[in-house]
């Protein structure tokens, strides 16, 4: 009786299981978002994530939910990274600008696809990578022009040449603008990297996709390790550290949110950094970028070159 | 084994001189020599009653487990430490620190410099502790005894040659004596590596004691420099070495020479100490010294020492770390502590 039974059951299962056994899909490989410090991809130190989800509550990633010290983590590479890249050739960091360009040009595509998947339609999509691309050449342009624009001779009424330039800030914390997921990206770390600085960037909340494809861009494109350094996570939760750690010297917030400008302006005033604004521009237009994006994290410096008395001088001859 | 050959070496002249005829004399040898061997006796007897060292065969020192080893340091580093155990661990890392400037272009202004930093590390942070000593070539050893006069910080000096070592036994005796004579409270004396890795260990121990001896008063440390010892054997073999011929302290490294110290070699050498302890009953003190410039790194070393060694060795007086710039760090962290902020290296004093 019960061999019976037992004989039916597996005629009744054996035809499923040789099913699943020929038949069964592959399984999708679905890529981890992990965030970007110092060159390499960590997970973040506190083990926290959170899920990316579009506008139809779809969930498209397991994100990294930065914390604190994994800010401070970043801001300790920014910092070492930024004795190279700072005195580093202007004309080398043009070229390393452009070849970002070229290697984001190169993953068009992916950069669409994830776009769409963050609700965009195409056309958008190809704007936003276009126009993404086209500001990293445009900026990769500026690097070794802005100091000649920026600087300048000082009639001084002393026998002194006295001239002023910019110089990089040093390391810089930004918050990147959460309404797009690349070309905001782009449009914040290209000027402040352009002029020297090295930077830890907070990505869009909602939109965390595309900051972490960037940032695989960035590490196959001769941007040495630290120099970008990009983080996934709450604005409330880490915009304090931005703002008063002491090792950054420099302070970019991109939201319109009086409470967090105040709280920054507070918290910044500790080591005198430098506080920007961004929370009034539209990303997408031509006026998103221009050479004064880079003077925000630049530090002007005069020096007044003791010479012979031109001042009181009438030819001599 | 040593005492063998001295014995046949008696019995021969023994037997000469018995063939030189004078049968009383020679029975009256006979008789002092078994007087002599009882005489040998009964002091071998009262050294080892008394636990007064004698020395063991060098070749013979332990062998070390390298795996073992490097598991159990890394686990250290595991151990999580936190808020008010982290401030202490912190405050006693910076009144354990040597601060040290051994460069070929220190200036008398350099160290009257590091001298004053010793003294104040941060004037803002009420309570904070003195470093333990300050370290400098002997040239420099006058300057710092007299910056710091009356701070009780400590002038210790490297000598010997340092960091070679590669110079004859009298200019290191005399390198010594200068240091001392011009006020260092401690030596660090650098081991002659090649005579050890020849297997001269003799040499190498008969020079510790002539370098503890021109030291007087002064506490040794001695440098094994374990980055050129290639082996933990020979790390263990050359602490050993160290401790019976006199040292008060073993110490890693010269910080000339990469590796320095490293969590590992140092969780060698503090086994090494705590084995002659319960041989002899004498404290040892240890001195890793270069590339700890992490305060987490110093609370690690700390963890291990309270591990292998315990309480009594946690203090300056036993444990010390040689190190340059661990000071600003350590500083950093307390100010974090205290203020919540992360610090930024630009707003703390070099030197």
């Amino acid at each position: 009786m019960a061999t019976k039974v037992l004989s039916k059951k597996l005629k009744t299962q054996t035809p499923v299981a040789a099913k699943k056994a020929t038949a069964s899909e592959r399984l999708e490989v679905l890529k981890t978002y992990k965030i970007y410090i110092g060159g390499k991809f960590p997970r973040t130190e506190s083990g926290r994530y959170y899920k990316a989800q579009n506008a139809n509550g779809h969930t498209l990633a397991n994100v990294c939910l930065s914390s604190r010290k994994d800010f401070r983590e970043a801001v300790v590479s920014a910092r070492a990274a930024f004795a190279d890249w700072g005195s580093r050739a202007a004309f080398n960091r043009s070229q390393i600008l452009y070849r970002i360009a070229e290697m984001l040009e190169g993953r068009k595509a992916q950069f669409i696809e994830e776009l769409c998947r963050q609700n965009i339609s195409t056309t958008l999509a190809e704007k936003e990578v276009t126009l993404s691309i086209d500001r990293l050449i445009y900026y990769a342009g500026w690097c070794d022009k802005f100091q000649q624009v920026l600087s300048s001779v000082n009639p001084v009424a002393s026998s002194h040449f006295n001239f002023s330039n910019p110089e990089p800030t040093g390391v810089v914390a930004a918050i990147a603008p959460q309404q797009t997921s690349l070309l905001g990206l782009v449009s914040v770390v290209a000027p402040i990297i352009a002029g020297g600085n090295t930077c830890v960037v907070l990505a869009s909340y909602t939109k965390p996709l595309c900051a972490v494809t960037f940032a695989e861009v960035l590490n196959s494109s001769d941007v040495p390790a630290g120099v970008v350094n990009i983080l996934t996570g709450k604005i409330s939760e880490l915009y304090p550290y931005f703002a008063d750690h002491m090792d950054v010297n420099a302070v970019v917030f991109c939201e319109n949110d009086a409470d967090i400008k105040n709280a920054i302006q507070l918290k910044a005033s500790n080591n005198l950094k430098r506080v920007i604004f961004y929370d009034k521009i539209l990303w997408e237009n031509i006026d998103a970028q221009s050479p004064y994006f880079i003077q925000d994290t630049q530090e002007i410096k005069t020096t007044w070159h003791p010479i012979e008395n031109i001042g009181g001088a009438k030819a001599g001859y | 084994m040593e005492a063998a050959p001295r014995n046949a070496e008696g019995m021969r002249s023994i037997a000469y001189s018995g063939t030189a005829a004078d049968r009383k004399t020679n029975a009256a040898l006979h008789k002092q020599l078994k007087t002599f061997v009882l005489h040998l006796i009964v002091t071998i007897k009262i050294m080892t009653d008394k636990k007064i060292s004698y020395l063991p065969d060098f070749t013979l020192s332990p062998r070390i487990d390298q795996v073992g080893i490097e598991e159990r340091a890394a686990r250290i580093t595991k151990r999580s430490i936190k808020k008010e155990t982290k401030v202490n661990g912190l405050l006693l890392t910076l009144n354990m620190i040597d601060l040290t400037t051994l460069e070929g272009k220190d200036t008398e202004g350099k160290v009257k410099q590091l001298c004053y930093k010793a003294m104040h590390l941060m004037d803002v942070y009420e309570g904070l502790p003195t470093v333990a000593a300050v370290c400098v070539y002997p040239s420099m050893v006058k300057t710092a005894k007299k910056a710091l006069e009356g701070s009780g910080i400590k002038v210790a000096s490297v000598a010997t040659a340092f960091p070679s070592g590669q110079a004859p036994q009298s200019v290191k005796i005399s390198d010594t004596k200068y240091a001392v004579q011009q006020g260092a409270d401690e030596i660090d004396m650098v081991i002659s590596r090649g005579k050890f890795l020849e297997g001269e260990y003799n040499f190498v121990f008969d020079e510790i004691a002539a370098i503890k001896e021109a030291c007087g008063e002064a506490r040794l440390k001695v440098i094994l420099e374990t980055g050129e010892l290639v082996t933990y054997d020979k790390v263990r073999r050359a602490s050993d070495i160290a401790m019976y011929a006199g040292a008060d302290f073993i110490k890693t490294s010269t910080g000339k020479i990469s590796p320095a110290a490293t969590l590992p070699v140092t969780l060698v050498m503090l086994q090494a100490i705590r084995d002659f302890y319960y041989k002899t009953g004498k404290m040892i003190g240890m001195k890793p010294a270069g590339g700890i410039s992490k305060s987490k790194l110093a609370l690690h070393y700390l963890v291990m020492l309270n591990e292998i060694l315990g309480e009594d060795w946690m203090n300056n007086k036993w444990f010390r770390f040689g190190a340059s710039s661990l000071a600003n760090d350590v500083l950093m962290q307390l100010m974090k502590e205290k203020t919540g902020i992360y610090q930024g290296k630009d707003y703390f004093s070099i030197d």
